[in-house]
Formats: structure tokens, sequence, C-alpha cells
């Protein structure tokens, strides 16, 4: 029960006036930016980075945890009202969502959403509290091989089993490497791919990356693709529940946390498979399963207890082995850095102090949400209305004025631009964000842990592997390669199409409308 | 110059359009005019009330088939709603425009422009504006 107290301890710092107050900023900004498609809170974070010049480390995390939260909540918003998923791991939520709301349900599905996704993080929250110490305690003891492993293992499952493509996703894990390496090498001092620039070999700031290829490439590609046919978005007044409501609720919320938590927690990261399990589950386990297709209020429940308790399930590997598996997360890595607080097992003890806060400010956020997200609703419904040029302006002057405050160098704001294209052309091409963005962030970190290794083994190849851990989880690593493609082989693929024929069996109706935005969105 | 006249409806899915189409409908029947109903939107938000989706355009429809006049309905995608107007009307060579006016405060006229004010002063023919 350390834990426990620990915890208490935490909530007692994030309860001031102020810290509490950077919590509020956090969930409405986190909303804002999540009801919006296209814009996620990947990016808000990314914006917000160069605020954490200014702010300790725990306010700083306090909003982003907000943010993390409140832009799962927003998403939901979105999908259910609009049938455009404001992030892929709402597309579930779309498919009953907006169906409920087409039949005049629209307030029920947004209060399931609601309070599944506080039960759903308040639940996970409490199982990070009580397994990342443990996982820490086990990991400190982890040698750098070992680590390294598991750094791998940890890419090779964000790039491969995520995404629609693997080779989409190690183009974009391979470049982001590349990005990594550019500048100084941190053990002998010499330059790499710095071209002779002595503004490069200062190795690039990770705000002008993130900022780039989130905030810059997305504002280029909505550019690209301004006027569309607007969508009808349906009315919705405070969000409620009846009695028979809850009672079909309560069910799908637990499974859905259940389902949602080991994902998250996993290095496998996202969580587009939990929801979509939580959704066939759902389905099957329905009594009135010819209600499914046609607005069934556990499909909304299920699935969107799954998404924020995979949310909170992401927080064990990144306080507990300093490893991110969503984007998000992977900029609050940075962030960390950025304070010079080094990620890994030993934030558990060396920062304490932060750690049982952050987590603190979790439930308190989640709690914020629901207070001001359910009179709200109609308020977020409305943001959808801004003309996207206002936005983007507003965005794009957050970018430039972030890539250039990280280190007050013209030279950032080119670098701006160059990554902004290679976002741009990375929407165009499908190519996903989050393995570029853990490649550019894990890269430096695997780098530094593989030649600690071969430090210690005098440079042989076998001081790689001379843990048992590592073995194991290079094995495990090889499966993860081999085993889809035998059974791609050995099965003849099936297209999403027919996977989603599957799924509405029973119906002839339409999943939900791909939003105006890029092809992967991120969270 | 076609033979029949032409009556180009600048249609919101609000009071203000329904005021144009209920004028405009009845200024074609008076002329046996054929009716253009325009719907144009800047397409640059996710959501726009004064766009008509495809329900509103359906029930748009039967209502002017009701009239038993020749009509088109045209959804034009647009920087500026107003040259859109303007650029239909000149296109179905239209012989008059109807169109909904808004009351503004002078607050709102100062920060926002008027869609219906530079139809009016765009517009190559008449222009008939009607209030709810």
């Amino acid at each position: 029960m350390e834990s426990l107290e620990l915890l208490a301890g935490g909530l007692a710092t994030a309860v001031t006036p102020e810290n509490l107050m950077w919590a509020a900023i956090g969930v409405l900004l986190g909303t804002f930016v999540g009801v919006l498609p296209g814009i996620g809170p990947a990016m808000a974070v990314a914006l917000l980075l160069p605020v954490t010049f200014g702010l300790e480390p725990t306010q700083a995390f306090i909003m982003f945890a907000g943010i993390y939260y409140g832009g799962m909540y927003g998403g939901s918003t979105t999908s259910i009202l609009l049938n455009t998923p404001g992030e892929s791991a709402s597309v579930m939520t779309a498919l009953e969502g907006n169906k409920m709301a087409k039949k005049g349900r629209a307030a029920q599905a947004l209060a399931t959403a609601a309070i599944g996704s506080f039960i759903a993080g308040t639940i996970g929250t409490m199982l990070v509290v009580f397994f990342a110490p443990a996982l820490a305690g086990v990991a400190v003891e982890v040698g750098a091989p070992s680590y390294l492993a598991i750094m791998l293992m940890a890419m090779v499952l964000v790039t491969s089993v995520l995404g629609s493509s693997r080779l989409r996703g190690f183009i974009a894990l391979f470049l982001g490497l590349t990005i990594g390496l550019v500048g100084l090498d941190l053990n002998t001092g010499q330059p790499r791919l710095s071209f002779d620039q002595p503004l490069l070999a200062d190795r690039i700031d990770i705000v002008v990356v993130a900022v780039g290829i989130f905030a810059l490439g997305e504002a280029l590609w909505v550019a690209a693709h301004l006027r569309r046919r607007p969508l009808a978005v349906i009315p919705v007044g405070r969000p409620w529940m009846g009695k028979a409501d809850w009672s079909r609720s309560w069910k799908p919320w637990l499974r859905g946390t259940a389902l949602g938590f080991p994902f998250g927690a996993v290095p496998a990261g996202g969580a587009e498979t939990p929801t979509f399990l939580s959704y066939v589950l759902e389905k099957r386990l329905a009594k009135k399963g010819h209600e499914f297709g046609h607005g069934a209020i556990e499909g909304v429940a299920g699935p969107e207890a799954a998404n924020n308790a995979s949310a909170a399930g992401t927080f064990v590997p990144l306080l507990a082995l300093g490893l991110p598996v969503t984007a998000t997360a992977t900029i609050m890595l940075a962030a960390l850095q950025g304070y010079g607080i080094q990620p890994g097992p030993q934030l558990m003890t060396e920062h304490a102090d932060l750690v049982w806060t952050l987590l603190a400010s979790l439930l308190i956020g989640n709690t914020l949400l629901l207070v001001l997200n359910l009179p709200l609703a109609p308020l977020w419904a409305k943001l959808l209305r801004i003309p996207r040029p206002y936005l983007y302006a507003g965005i794009l002057f957050f970018a430039s004025l972030g890539a250039y405050t990280a280190n007050q160098q013209p030279f950032d704001l080119f670098l701006l631009l160059v990554f902004g294209l290679l976002g741009l052309l990375m929407r165009r091409f499908g190519l996903p964000v989050l393995p570029l963005i853990l490649g550019v962030i894990l890269g430096p970190l695997m780098e530094t842990k593989m030649r600690e290794a071969l430090a210690i083994s005098d440079g042989d190849v076998a001081g790689l592997v001379n843990e048992p851990v590592a073995i194991v989880v290079y094995v495990i690593i090889a499966l993860l390669v081999v085993v889809p493609l035998v059974l791609a082989r050995v099965r003849p693929p099936r297209k999403p199409t027919e996977i989603a024929a599957e799924l509405n069996d029973d119906d002839t109706t339409s999943g939900p409308t791909s939003g105006p935005t890029s092809k992967e969105t991120v969270r | 110059m076609s033979t029949t006249d032409t009556v180009l409806i600048a249609y919101t899915p609000d009071d203000f359009g329904q005021a144009a189409l209920a004028h405009g409908i009845a200024e074609a029947t008076r002329r046996s005019a054929r009716i253009v109903a325009v719907n144009a939107t800047r397409g640059d938000a996710y959501v726009d009330e004064r766009h008509a989706d495809d329900d509103r355009v359906a029930t748009l429809e039967e209502e002017l088939t009701a009239s038993g006049l020749e009509f088109v309905v045209r959804r034009p995608i647009a920087a500026d709603v107003a040259e859109a107007v303007v650029e239909a009307a000149d296109e179905e060579s239209a012989d008059v425009i109807v169109i909904g006016l808004r009351r503004r405060s002078p607050v709102g006229k100062l920060v926002m422009g008027s869609v219906a004010q530079r139809v009016l002063l765009g517009a190559g023919c008449p222009v008939l504006a009607v209030k709810p």
C-alpha cells in the first residue's frame, strides 16, 4: 500500500490552486484540439513544448496529461456528432455513436462516452499506480543490452503492428532514426550528417521536428484540401442518461477497461486494437444484438472505455521504462529530456514527486473532464464552425514562435519549413507519423544504450546478447517480424473491406466517413 | 437570352432562405419562369449551418417540384459566397435574383461583411430582396 500513500502525497501537491489551474487549462485545450479533426493532442503538446522553458516540470506535465486525456474525450464528441473520428482510436465509437445521434439519442451517446471515459481513465490510472512502480523495480535491474532490446521491440511493434502498411511504417521509422542521427556524435564528438553546417552539428531541436511534422505538415495538408462540402452536425443538448442506459452501459465500461489497459501497458501501444476488440465483444454479447448497427449504446460505452483505459495504460511503459508508445507520449518524453530528466526506470525513484503528482493530476484531470464536458458539449460542437484558415493561421503562428524560441536561430525556421514539407509528403503518401517521431526521440537513446553495452564488452558484439532478458526479447522481435510474413503466405490476405463486411453482416449500413484530414491521425 | 425567364433564388436552410424561396416561387410563377436555386458555401469549416445538406436539398426539391415549374439546384463551393451567387446568375442568364435579407446591428455591420450587400452591388440583373 506504499503506492497509495505516495499517491496521496501527489494529490496534496496537485490540488494547489495553481496546479488545478494548469490541469483545467490542459483539459480544456485537450478537448478543443480533440474535437477538431486533424488536430490532436500530439500537435497540441508539440506546440506547447516551448512553454516548458518557463514552467516547472510538474506544472507542465499536469497540463500535458490534461491535454492527453482531454484529446481522447474530444475525439469521441466529433465521432458521435459528425461521424468523423477526430483520431484513429475513435473510429469504433463513430460506428454506433453516430447512429445513436441520428436516432435522436446524441445526449445519451455523449454521456456514456464521457462517463465511460471517466471510469476507465480512473481505473486505468489506479492500475498504473500499482503496476508502474513494480515494473520500474524490476526494470532498474535490467542492463544496457536488455534495455536496447526492449526499445527495439517497442519500435518494431509500433511500426509493424499498428498502421496499415508495414513498409510505410518502416520508411517512417528510418526517416526518424536518420533525423535523430544528425549532429554531433554524443560519444566521440564527431559531426554526423551535418553537411559542414555548424548549426546542424548542434543537433536538431526536437521542438522543430515535432512542430514541423505535426503542425506545419497538417496545415499544409489542410491548405492543399481547403474547400470541402461541409458535414451535417447533429444538434445536441446537455448529455444525460436514463436508468436503462446506465444498466446497459456499466458492464461494457468495465469490459472495455479490462481490454484497453493491457494493450496500452504492453509496449504494443495504440488504442485501435482494443477499441476494435471491445466493439466486437459487445456485439457478440449484446442481448439486443439486432440493435447493433442501428445505434446500440453498448457499442459506444465499450470502445470509449477501452480507448481511455489504453491511454492510461501507456503511462506504465512511459513512467517505468521511459518507453513511449503513442505520439503524445513520445513528445511528453521529449519534454522530460528538455528538463534534463533522464527517462527510464530510475525516474520513479529519482523524481518520485514529479511522477506521483503527475499520476494524481491524471485523476484530477479525469474528474475535471467529466465536470466540464457534460455541460459544455453543445459548446464544443460549435467549435466545428471555425473556418479552417483562421484555425491554421493560429497554429502556424504558434508553430513558428515555438520553433524560433527553442534556440532563437532563424535557421530553425528554415528547418521547420523542411520538416513541414516532409510532414505534407508523409500525409500525401500515407506514411504514419508515430514511427518517425519515435525514431527521432528513441533513436539517440537507443544508440547510447548500444554504445554502453559495447563499451562494457570492449566492442564485442556478443555483449549485446549476454543477458537472458535481451535474448528473450530478440526472439519475440524475430517472431513479430516472421510470423506475419508466414501467415501472409499461408492465408490469402484479407482486405479491410472484407472484415468490415463481416462486421456488418446483418446490416448494410456504411461505416464512418473518413475525415477531411490526414490519412493517419495520431493522438 | 433564353425565351423563358430565369429566377435565381439564393437559398439557405433558415428563415431568410425560406422567405427568398417563397417569394422566388411567387415571382417565377408570375413570370412562368424556370427557377435556379443556389446554395453556396465556403466549405472551409467542418460545419456550416447555412449549407443545405442532402436531406435539406431533397426537401427543397420537393417544394420546388410542388410549384410545377422547371428548376435546377446548384451547390457551388467557392471562396466567396456572394460571388458564387452572382456567377451562377451570369451563367444561367438570370433575369432576377431573389435573396433573403437579415437585420444587422450597427456593430454587426462594422464587423462582418454582408453577402446580401455584395450580391446587390455585384449583380448584373435586378435583385429582389425580401425579409422573413
